[in-house]
């Protein structure tokens, strides 16, 4: 009846594909277009592959793109992804999406790769009035946490569930959030993970008084 | 080890199994017709094969439908049933009696990945896809199978985001050598995944349940994570990319929250944003669940709200509110059956 409408994708070459830890990189493209901070890209490794998205993680100075992914055995997209040297070529989508965390101040809240949409911000200097908070099960999973270190400070807080380290809460971050005894209700809340870690800490913080249209959740699907 | 479902395989899937197997290329159709119109439970049963093609079949393949768990049953005949899926996961599908028509709302994942606000399937996060047999399994092995007229993917889960299999399933069920059924007695819907929701457009002659439940951008990410991907606007621009010609129906679902979505600003919002689309919108009385901070409207609010849409020319109904003594809105009974098992989380 119809001829497929797809999103345009558009050819760009890899940079550098950066080992994060096992599993996990970060993926360096060229910067074909611009963006806004908590945008995202469709990523696909042929013009015509169903594209998955990613949220851009390098801030706007920075003359590329960089995508932060871990591996999915049962993906079709991030094993090649991570085979990806630098030359290679891949495709994707101008940039999109509605996750720019404009309102402060702000509580920014993610676990594992969530952190890019926060990363993008952080570098493009939109952290000011943030508080973040990252949860992960070990200690080799809070990326670029030098970044947030230099400008967060005692802002930004990590939650560790099967590791100890001096600075670095031991727990989780739903634990820390429930016994907070009150939480700002002036704050805007911005969630980005797997959506299980989204149920349960909006549950959360619509228990602790927050109103929920403070709540703004990034998925992940 | 564990054999193959042969239910859910679409004729050209059978074939290759036939292929694979040796056998005259013929039974792969004579497959479908025992699967899909006879619906036996087992190959045995499928008595114009020759005893060799099913004595080769059986050994690596099942027919592979699962009974219900469970049910219950609402004052209003509303049946809910429980299924158990191939690693023990628990989907819900319900059964609609009407006076005219006989629906099934099926499930098209365990849990789901989109976090709605008002949903309580949502609050399992994301247990797995439902493979195309267990889709239709959902269908085969109702004990009402009979008498069911209509079929909605409205249950746990977002269609859209199991395209393969949804579209999988849509084959069997409106194929010739399927259950023949018309794709208009079909209603798949989505929270507008734009790039699977092009893909169905084109790919399925189903009708489509677009679930909007605000036309703010703001208000709609506050209820709707994926507004901050597809917004409601992205989602209406590429509907208009398509002619769905006058048999094919497009709706919206709108779930009335109390002081959310049910100002009259919200009719101004909705008439301007859906300007120009043939559709239906139909109107939802919110279910309420367990710690939630949304309310449903009132009764002569969603009233009040359908006589302002209708005045402005767009075609508004209620939809009446089915089995709210068993809990029939999605998820509830599934939900509580994974909450009372603890799983292990990394954050």
């Amino acid at each position: 009846m119809n001829s497929r409408k797809r999103k345009i994708l558009h050819q760009v070459s890899v940079i550098d594909n950066l080992l994060l830890k096992e599993g996990v990189y970060y993926l360096k493209i060229d910067k074909k277009f611009d963006f806004q901070p908590g945008q995202v890209i469709a990523v696909a490794l042929a013009p015509d592959n169903e594209p998955r998205l990613y949220s851009i993680a390098s801030g706007l100075d920075e003359d590329y793109l960089g995508i932060l992914f871990d591996i999915n055995p049962q993906g079709q997209l991030t094993p090649s992804l991570a085979e990806l040297k630098t030359g290679d070529h891949l495709f994707i989508s101008e940039p999109f999406g509605k996750f720019l965390c404009e309102h402060k101040p702000a509580m920014w809240i993610a676990t594992g790769t969530g952190i890019a949409p926060f990363l993008s911000l952080a570098r493009s200097n939109k952290a000011d009035e943030v508080t973040l908070i990252h949860g992960s099960r070990t200690l080799d999973s809070f990326y670029y946490q030098e970044t947030f270190i230099s400008l967060l400070g005692e802002n930004y807080k990590r939650f560790c569930t099967s590791e100890e380290q001096e600075g670095v809460y031991n727990g989780r971050l739903t634990t820390y959030l429930k016994n907070q005894k009150q939480l700002p209700t002036n704050y805007k809340y911005y969630l980005c993970g797997n959506s299980q870690m989204i149920i349960d800490v909006r549950e959360i913080l619509i228990e602790k008084g927050i109103p929920f249209d403070h709540i703004i959740a990034e998925i992940y699907f | 080890m564990a054999k193959e479902a042969l239910y859910g395989k679409t004729l050209g899937e059978l074939k290759e199994i036939i292929v694979g197997l040796k056998l005259p290329a013929f039974t792969s159709k004579q497959l479908a017709d025992w699967l899909y119109k006879k619906h036996v439970t087992s190959i045995e049963e499928m008595s114009n094969l020759s005893k060799k093609a099913r004595a080769l079949l059986d050994e690596k393949y099942e027919v592979g439908l699962t009974p219900p768990e469970s049910y219950q049953e609402s004052i209003d005949g509303t049946k809910k049933y429980l299924f158990k899926t191939i690693n023990s996961q628990f989907i819900e599908s319900a059964y609609l009696p009407e006076s005219e028509r006989n629906t099934l709302c099926v499930s098209s994942q365990v849990g789901c990945k989109m976090g709605c606000l008002f949903c309580m399937t949502a609050r399992q996060g994301f247990q797995k896809q439902l493979t195309t047999n267990e889709i239709l399994n959902q269908i085969a092995s109702l004990p009402e199978r009979e008498k069911l007229t209509n079929l909605v993917y409205m249950g746990m889960g977002e269609p859209m985001d199991n395209i393969d299999n949804v579209l999988k399933s849509l084959e069997i069920i409106t194929s010739d050598w399927g259950y023949g059924w018309s794709p208009r007695r079909i209603n798949v819907s989505t929270i507008g995944v734009v790039p699977a929701m092009r893909r169905f457009i084109e790919e399925s002659e189903a009708h489509l349940a677009i679930s909007l439940h605000s036309p703010f951008n703001e208000e709609r990410k506050q209820l709707m994570p994926i507004e901050n991907v597809y917004s409601a606007e992205q989602v209406i621009e590429a509907l208009r990319d398509y002619d769905f010609g006058r048999q094919r129906r497009i709706s919206f679902e709108y779930i009335m929250f109390k002081g959310v979505n049910d100002s009259a600003e919200h009719v101004k919002g909705l008439t301007k944003l859906l300007n120009g689309i043939r559709c239906r919108i139909n109107l939802i009385h919110f279910h309420p669940i367990p710690n939630s901070p949304l309310r449903g409207s009132e009764r002569s609010k969603m009233e009040w709200f359908r006589d302002q849409l209708s005045n402005k020319g767009l075609n508004t109904t209620i939809r009446k509110s089915r089995g709210e003594d068993i809990y029939a809105a999605c998820g509830l009974l599934s939900t509580k059956k994974l909450i009372n098992s603890d799983t292990e989380k990394d954050y």
